[in-house]
């Protein structure tokens, strides 16, 4: 056992970061794993380039994962690291602002050559200098003591060597940390069982790592986090777009109806593509289709057919699929649209999260064309965002929005597994008979003849003896579906299919807010994956004395029926977004109620101080102007 | 990496297979029971009537429950064609159908799947969902009406249209130069590529017959005269002597030839690999060129599509191509079911219960 002193603490944020190709995301994602299985509560975000491998040792080619976790309850992947480990001076230059004085830099001073320091702007050596006096430095060779440390495996060369240098790394993390390394050795197993030398090499080399901060004096302390309280359960640690397909597989599954997913890959989206093609067995299938429009096609002519039609994309995705969203409005078939957002416009930030297609989602088509748009709020929660999404298709028949973001599909939490027999009942009832009689007497169908109490017309898939009928993109005559261009019937048709939508309100629960004392002012109101940052601020702002009241935002339309009511009772009403202030524009609209906006679009997910700040200064009743758009672009403020 | 699909080469569904056909002993279906009772809204003479009338004559004589027959169309004056025919029905938007129908005909092996489409429709604002339902050689019947204009915009020119063809949007005459469908869809690996006309009930039938018992994509390329923007377009090979002379009947096995017996051309090879017609008196000691639409190769169907001319000087008709290649959708649902087989059944709610557990879980009492 280790003679060093050992230090409790209630929280910890580590940064990995490196080259796009020294596996920090892999780094990350295992030490996650090692921290789940300890029972720390956690929260996740990796940020990482869109250039698959940028020129090695600059700026744009850094990679990084951030990894909040505590003996309490995580809300957000934490404002600033405590940690930061960089393996190469890109890597040190693009997240030191981010570090507060006091943190601890552990850095690879292999990669600190004159080359590299040159390529990043550095003149001197930071190591050396005194530039980073105010932080706690651990220069460690992780490079040469990862080749030495190999040396016995003749084998391999030094190429691949060098590269297991991210378990050195994550051997000393997990010795710093009291992290149990099982797991990772049971990954490593799977993932190198066809190279049992280079498996053998990444296993020595996290052992490497281990023993190098268990007899270095230059680690004289190690740390211990406690587990959390957590509810009672069994838990994994999910990502946001495995636990979105897991969701869509078992809302399937619970409908009873097949699950068919056109799409075509975008970044952040593709993780559920991927994920999905490789569920068949749940009877899953998945088509790869020669560009977005033909994605949502399939998906669609497969609703048509009766199954549960799915397509997966980013903003620039839904723009061209947006003709087909309206067919699917005219239509009235269910549809599930996933827009995992990303920064925008156009290209805009592939691998950047960021809140700006709600207008889209909510308007972006021709003619009147109400969609229903579902938001989870982190990334176990896209489960139940899933099943939501296919209960509001199939129940209204009608396309559903799913808005998720770059940082909820990348990001991860613990997840306490449900079980799938106790998940709601979804299934689906199909037309069979006809629904009405001609004026001979005779039975016939007609498509559009609508459920009283969802406004929901019957879903009658080929195959179906006695119910043919067509339908289209044309407009429709109210109950026989047959073609018109009435001017009468089309006013009528478009306030059904908006009262259709409408109708959705009665069968979601009502905005809850979070006030414990009653007598808060100001209400912070989100949607989306501004969730864990809201509540962390909130808590904030509680824990220093202060009183604000927050509510969360699952279903932007139609909104629940006492928003109205909810936005009335406060004085003031902060909106944050990573937007331009979506959300506040569709409820001012909506309410008559004058929120106020707090935006940002870095790419990143909002700091809790940051917010926090901003609901101090508006519950001081500050100017309207210090939380515009415009003033709080940090350059501006 | 590529790696054995795990599918059999020989055993996949053939023809209409897994559609649930009428019984024997059932009466035969009528043209009437096609006929939905939507009134047709098409300009009187448009060839569009013509080619209802064979799709809802013919129909019948497949055998298979109408409920199992489904048209999707995309946007045109051909795309109102479902509505005119009492099975299922999409009338989609422009030039998706076959993407819309791609997913409707992998998840319902159990249907027969038709698109109807024209030259704008599928050559240029979907050019691109043709091209990949082609060579994924999805079961699918795309029967695409050839008019060479646009006529629900009333009068522009289509991708099909002839070089320097004045029309409302190129009052100088239009400078796109024209696909020509066949050649296309052969370069697009299709397994099915036929050609037939609107005038020609019988060629037609036959043609929608042997599509109809394709299993793959088939795509029927049908001359359609539009009498209001584009009247007379084919007039040249619907003369009764001038088609004699100008319609290259392709039939199986038979060397390819053209005219009337006193003035009979024969198809031989010419030197660089190109086709050309010679009198029958000179073709002694050329390669006449037979045809043959089974064969693996596509040369020969290619160079035979090349023929055309805007002239109409030889106009193949018939099919083109007819081969065997697994279907996408055949495929995709052989890897389903292949997943569910290897994992022992279906997935109950224990086996969904164990997929979202993972591996790497814990417990906290």
């Amino acid at each position: 056992m280790s003679s060093k002193s050992v230090q409790q603490l209630d929280r910890v944020v580590i940064r990995f970061a490196g080259d796009s190709g020294d596996g920090m995301q892999l780094t990350g994602d295992r030490f996650t794993s090692e921290t789940a299985a300890l029972g720390n509560d956690l929260s996740t975000l990796p940020n990482f380039p869109a250039e698959i491998r940028a020129p090695q040792g600059t700026l744009p080619g850094v990679s990084s994962f951030q990894l909040h976790f505590a003996d309490h309850d995580v809300l957000t992947p934490g404002d600033a690291p405590d940690v930061l480990v960089a393996m190469n001076p890109a890597a040190l230059k693009a997240n030191l602002r981010d570090l507060p004085r006091g943190a601890t830099i552990i850095a690879n001073t292999d990669e600190f050559s004159k080359r590299n320091l040159a390529k990043v702007g550095y003149t001197e050596n930071p190591l050396e200098d005194g530039t980073l006096d105010s932080w706690h430095v651990h220069s460690v060779a992780l490079t040469s003591i990862t080749v030495e440390a190999l040396a016995k495996f003749d084998s391999l060369s030094r190429k691949d060597k060098e590269r297991a240098k991210n378990m050195f790394a994550l051997g000393l993390l997990s010795w710093m940390y009291h992290r149990p390394t099982t797991g990772t050795e049971a990954f490593l197993a799977t993932k190198f069982g066809a190279r049992p030398d280079i498996l053998a090499a990444n296993l020595a080399a996290l052992k490497a790592g281990l023993n190098y901060g268990e007899t270095t004096e230059d680690f004289a302390v190690s740390y211990e986090i406690a587990p959390a309280t957590m509810p009672a359960g069994t838990y994994r640690n999910i990502t946001g777009n495995v636990a979105l397909a897991f969701g869509l597989v078992t809302a399937a599954h619970r409908a009873g109806i097949p699950l068919v997913l056109g799409s075509y890959p975008i970044t952040p989206a593709s993780d559920i593509l991927h994920t999905l093609s490789g569920l068949k067995r749940y009877g899953v299938t998945t088509l790869q289709a020669e560009d977005e429009i033909a994605g949502i096609g399939a998906a669609l002519g497969a609703s048509f057919g009766g199954a549960i039609g799915v397509t997966t994309t980013s903003g620039p995705g839904v723009a061209l699929k947006s003709e087909t969203i309206g067919l699917a409005v005219s239509l009235e078939l269910p549809l599930i649209i996933v827009d995992v957002q990303r920064g925008g416009p156009s290209t805009g930030l592939p691998t950047k999260t960021e809140q700006s297609d709600l207008l889209q989602a909510m308007f972006g088509r021709n003619g009147e064309s109400p969609v229903p748009i579902v938001a989870p709020q982190s990334p176990a929660d896209c489960f139940d965002a899933g099943l939501e999404a296919l209960r509001i298709a199939t129940t209204y028949r009608t396309p559903v929005f799913l808005l998720s973001d770059g940082y909820l599909a990348n990001g991860s939490e613990p997840w306490a597994i449900p079980s799938v027999a106790d998940l709601p009942d979804l299934t689906v009832e199909f037309a069979t008979e006809p629904n009405a009689t001609d004026d001979k007497g005779g039975a016939v169908f007609h498509p559009y003849l609508r459920d009283e109490a969802t406004l929901a017309r019957p879903w009658a898939v080929p195959g179906t003896a006695g119910l043919e009928h067509r339908i289209g993109g044309i407009e429709k005559a109210n109950i026989t579906g047959n073609i018109s261009y009435d001017p009468d019937n089309h006013d009528l048709m478009t306030r059904l299919r908006a009262a259709k939508v409408e109708r959705i309100a009665d069968t979601i629960g009502p905005l809850e807010v979070d006030d414990p004392s009653g007598e808060a002012s100001v209400l912070v109101l989100g949607w989306g994956s501004t969730y864990g940052p809201i509540a962390a601020a909130v808590r904030s702002v509680r824990n220093s004395g202060g009183t604000v009241a927050r509510a969360h935002l699952r279903h932007l339309n139609p909104f629940p029926a006492n928003t109205g009511d909810v936005l009335r009772r406060y004085d003031r009403v902060l909106v944050p977004e990573m937007n331009m202030g979506q959300l506040a524009l569709l409820l001012r609209a909506r309410y008559l109620v004058d929120v106020h906006s707090f935006t940002q679009v870095r790419g990143l997910p909002f700091t809790t101080v940051e917010l926090a700040d901003a609901i101090m200064s508006l519950a001081r009743g500050a100017d309207d102007d210090s939380i515009s758009p415009v003033a709080t672009h940090r350059g501006l403020a | 990496m590529t790696t054995d699909l795990g599918m059999p080469s020989t055993g996949l569904p053939r023809g209409t297979a897994g559609v649930p056909r009428l019984p024997d002993d059932a009466a035969r279906q009528t043209k009437r029971e096609f006929t939905s009772d939507q009134e047709v809204r098409w300009c009187p003479g448009c060839g569009d009537y013509a080619i209802l009338a064979a799709v809802q004559g013919f129909l019948p004589e497949l055998g298979l429950r109408r409920e199992n027959i489904v048209f999707v169309s995309g946007i045109g004056c051909s795309s109102r064609f479902p509505y005119y025919l009492d099975t299922y029905g999409m009338h989609s938007i422009h030039g998706r159908a076959p993407a819309i129908a791609t997913g409707l005909a992998t998840s319902r092996p159990d249907l027969s799947v038709w698109v109807v489409t024209g030259d704008g429709d599928a050559l240029s604002i979907g050019g691109n969902h043709l091209i990949h339902a082609l060579r994924r050689n999805v079961n699918l019947k795309i029967l695409l009406f050839n008019n060479q204009i646009y006529g629900l915009t009333k009068g522009q020119y289509s991708p099909t249209s002839e070089l320097g063809k004045v029309t409302k949007s190129t009052p100088m005459g239009s400078v796109d130069h024209p696909f020509n469908p066949v050649s296309l869809a052969l370069g697009a690996e299709a397994s099915f590529v036929a050609r037939t006309m609107d005038s020609d009930r019988k060629h037609l039938t036959e043609i929608l017959r042997a599509a109809a018992e394709h299993r793959g994509t088939a795509l029927v390329e049908i001359y359609q005269n539009c009498p209001i923007f584009n009247d007379g377009a084919f007039d040249v090979i619907k003369d009764r002597t001038e088609q004699e002379a100008r319609i290259v009947h392709l039939a199986d096995g038979h060397p390819v030839q053209v005219g009337p017996e006193a003035a009979r051309q024969v198809l031989v090879r010419a030197a660089g690999g190109s086709l050309e017609f010679v009198p029958e008196a000179e073709a002694q000691g050329r390669e006449v060129v037979v045809h043959d639409a089974a064969a693996h190769d596509p040369t020969q169907a290619f160079a035979l599509s090349r023929l055309d001319s805007p002239q109409m000087t030889h106009v193949p008709m018939g099919i083109f191509r007819n081969v065997d290649r697994p279907t996408y959708d055949d495929l995709v649902r052989a890897q389903v079911e292949a997943a569910i087989d290897t994992a022992g059944g279906r997935a109950g709610d224990a086996d969904l219960d164990a997929l979202i557990r993972g591996r790497d879980t814990w417990t906290v009492a």
